[in-house]
């Protein structure tokens, strides 16, 4: 069993402290940058990427097949500009595509 | 709609025993989609608990993070956090889910200096905003990892619940109905030509009899 790397790829202000951690961190300035990181990321031996939302945003499609696959893991974290609730959005749906309705937020909505 | 095919015996016996094939794995893929929907919806409750917790202490870190870069020189901040303390090692293992692999992620951190601590600065030259902001991001990890692991389960088993749902919807509205329609058509087509015999037969023995 071969060991993994833990990646964080966004806006430097938000990914620097995770640099205390052991974990390599990718500061990108906007989302060209961010697709080339990512690229290159996933072909390596990469276990868990995190991504800040934001950066997410605008890299829905790559991000989407690296899903489908079995590794990495991309988990979409807040930046520090805050949560804009796309990790969440992404559950809704999931849970959609999964069982065809939304069981989860049905209440709060 | 019916497959076109030569209303034989034959035929009807072969698509007889296809039919009941298609009717037991439909059944079986039908049971595979509700286990299925059932671990989806316990792991995505998970999923969705795990995020607001691990959102919500995230962003007051990275708050506090920009509250530190504000109070800072951002190069001093930059030297500050130059130096990894810890070292993660990351071993994966496959999870079987209902014949869905997930990842299963171990891993563990070991500290780089020798007195442990997860601060790489000295604390003259920082401010206290910094050392909040990263002990919380150091206490999310584990949180962090688990998210990793929940979330990319619950992806994975989505996507197969669509791909078995599809195939049980195709057996039961597309497949197994066109069987059944074409048997239909074979079995009367079959009659039909027996009927004719025996009109054919009785025929025959009506001009045999008024020859003779």
């Amino acid at each position: 069993m071969s060991t993994y790397k833990i990646a964080v790829i966004g806006d430097k202000d938000s990914i620097l402290g995770f640099k205390t951690l052991g974990i390599d961190t990718f500061p990108v300035a906007d989302a060209g940058e961010g697709l080339a990181v990512l690229r290159r990321l996933s072909g390596q031996s990469y276990g868990v990427i995190f991504v800040t939302e934001e950066l997410a945003e605008e890299l829905k499609d790559p991000l989407e097949e690296l899903n489908r696959r079995f590794l990495p893991a991309v988990v979409l974290i807040p930046n520090s500009r805050g949560a804009l609730g796309i990790g969440m959005q992404n559950i809704k749906q999931k849970v959609e595509k999964a069982i065809g309705a939304d069981i989860l937020f049905r209440k709060e909505g | 709609m019916e497959i076109r095919v030569n209303p034989t015996r034959m035929e009807l016996n072969r698509l007889k025993t296809r039919l009941t094939m298609a009717r037991r794995g439909h059944k079986l893929l039908k049971d595979k989609r509700d286990e299925l929907i059932r671990q989806f919806v316990i792991l995505v409750r998970e999923n969705k608990e795990l995020r607001e917790q691990t959102e919500k202490a995230l962003s007051g870190a990275f708050a506090r993070f920009l509250l530190a870069r504000a109070a800072m020189p951002i190069e001093s901040l930059e030297n500050a956090l130059m130096y990894p303390t810890r070292r993660l090692s990351l071993k994966v293992t496959r999870e079987n889910i209902m014949s869905v692999y997930a990842p299963k992620f171990e891993w563990e951190e070991t500290a780089v200096t020798e007195e442990g601590g997860i601060y790489p600065y000295g604390f003259v030259d920082t401010s206290a905003e910094l050392d909040s902001s990263i002990e919380t991001i150091s206490r999310v990890m584990s949180q962090l990892m688990e998210l990793a692991e929940v979330e990319k389960a619950t992806q994975l088993l989505a996507v197969e619940i669509e791909k078995t749902r599809r195939r049980v919807n195709a057996l039961e509205y597309v497949l197994i109905p066109q069987m059944e329609e074409t048997i239909r058509y074979i079995t009367m087509k079959l009659e039909e030509n027996e009927r004719g015999a025996l009109v054919r037969l009785m025929k025959i023995k009506d001009v045999v009899r008024a020859s003779r």
